[in-house]
């Protein structure tokens, strides 16, 4: 895989358009075990983003995800804007200087990126968050030496599933206790989305 | 006013004003700036607010920061990376009543660190 500045535009088109068509499903999920904000805040998120990436013109992958990185912060509400803002902006400063990407950048740049959401948001893997969809991408793209469209949007999709069988003890989810268990954890579904688009762009490529 | 300054960050701003009116009504000679809701002020935090709060209470004597639940912790890390040249310090102590103390300490005239750990002492 190599990303370029239009693929990284695609990418986050592509998220975007997911995130839009599952906008009530995201909020439906957080409306079991959270504050019922995610899908409004991410689909005005990445709307944002995308306004944003189409009406400037990109040298560099790095100045797209930086920019995605600040709209993300700047225009979701909820705990997501600090965490896939931070995810992106670790992202962005791990590939500053290389163009395009290589799959090797692209794993360097996903390994930050998890970092910083485990930094920002004091969560481990098991704690039903997002970063149990992080961790297993991550580690599939480390593991990996030619890297599948397929296989990653399988990653990310499986990943998100067994957060069903997780009980929150991070985030807002946490106050549930054990009622969380049985209900997909929103920001692992948001993630999985952002993975899905990933894999239809790596797809194109090939 | 060479005071600690104060910033209540909440994720409404019907809080944060009505904290600041609360604190207002005992201590009036101590910077403090609210920084709730969103940019729509709808429910939430935002970066560039809790930023701009902090700018407006630093009056060279550093900033306490006070917040109410889960992400506006996040948002206030960040606007603390960002504004690197003013002291900062994050407090984990109760919003109404951590803030309420803070004041008051600030009010006397003390240190970021001093007033930091007269509340950190309180909880």
């Amino acid at each position: 895989m190599e990303l370029q500045v239009e693929d990284t535009i695609q990418w986050l088109e592509k998220s975007n358009e997911k995130i839009q068509q599952n906008k009530d499903y995201l909020t439906a999920l957080d409306q079991a075990i959270g504050d019922s904000d995610h899908g409004i805040n991410m689909s005005r998120g990445f709307q944002e983003v995308v306004n944003q990436v189409k009406s400037k013109q990109y040298d560099t992958v790095s100045d797209v995800l930086k920019d995605t990185a600040m709209t993300l912060m700047s225009k979701v509400g909820g705990a997501s804007g600090p965490l896939f803002g931070t995810a992106f902006l670790r992202f962005s400063m791990r590939v500053k200087g290389i163009d395009p990407i290589s799959q090797d950048a692209f794993t360097k740049g996903m390994e930050d990126a998890l970092a910083g959401i485990i930094q920002r948001g004091k969560a481990a893997t098991g704690e039903k968050t997002m970063v149990d969809v992080w961790s297993p991408v991550v580690d599939y793209f480390k593991g990996t030496t030619i890297v599948q469209a397929d296989e990653v949007a399988q990653t990310a999709k499986k990943a998100m599933e067994q957060t069903k069988e997780i009980t929150a003890t991070k985030g807002r989810a946490s106050y549930f206790k054990e009622k969380s268990i049985g209900h997909i954890d929103p920001g692992a579904a948001s993630s999985f989305y952002i993975f899905e688009a990933l894999s239809e762009v790596i797809k194109g490529e090939g | 006013m060479e005071r600690v300054g104060i910033v209540l960050i909440s994720h409404s701003s019907k809080i944060a004003e009505g904290l600041k009116e609360l604190i207002s009504q005992v201590i009036t000679d101590v910077p403090i700036e609210t920084a709730g809701g969103t940019e729509e002020n709808e429910i939430g935090t935002s970066i560039e607010k809790i930023m701009e709060s902090i700018h407006r209470a630093d009056y060279g004597k550093g900033v306490l920061l006070f917040y109410d639940i889960g992400s506006a912790k996040m948002n206030a890390e960040i606007a603390i990376e960002m504004a690197e040249s003013i002291e900062i310090i994050l407090s984990e102590a109760p919003l109404v009543e951590g803030s309420y103390v803070g004041a008051v300490e600030s009010g006397m005239g003390k240190s970021l660190k001093e007033v930091y750990d007269a509340v950190e002492k309180a909880f």
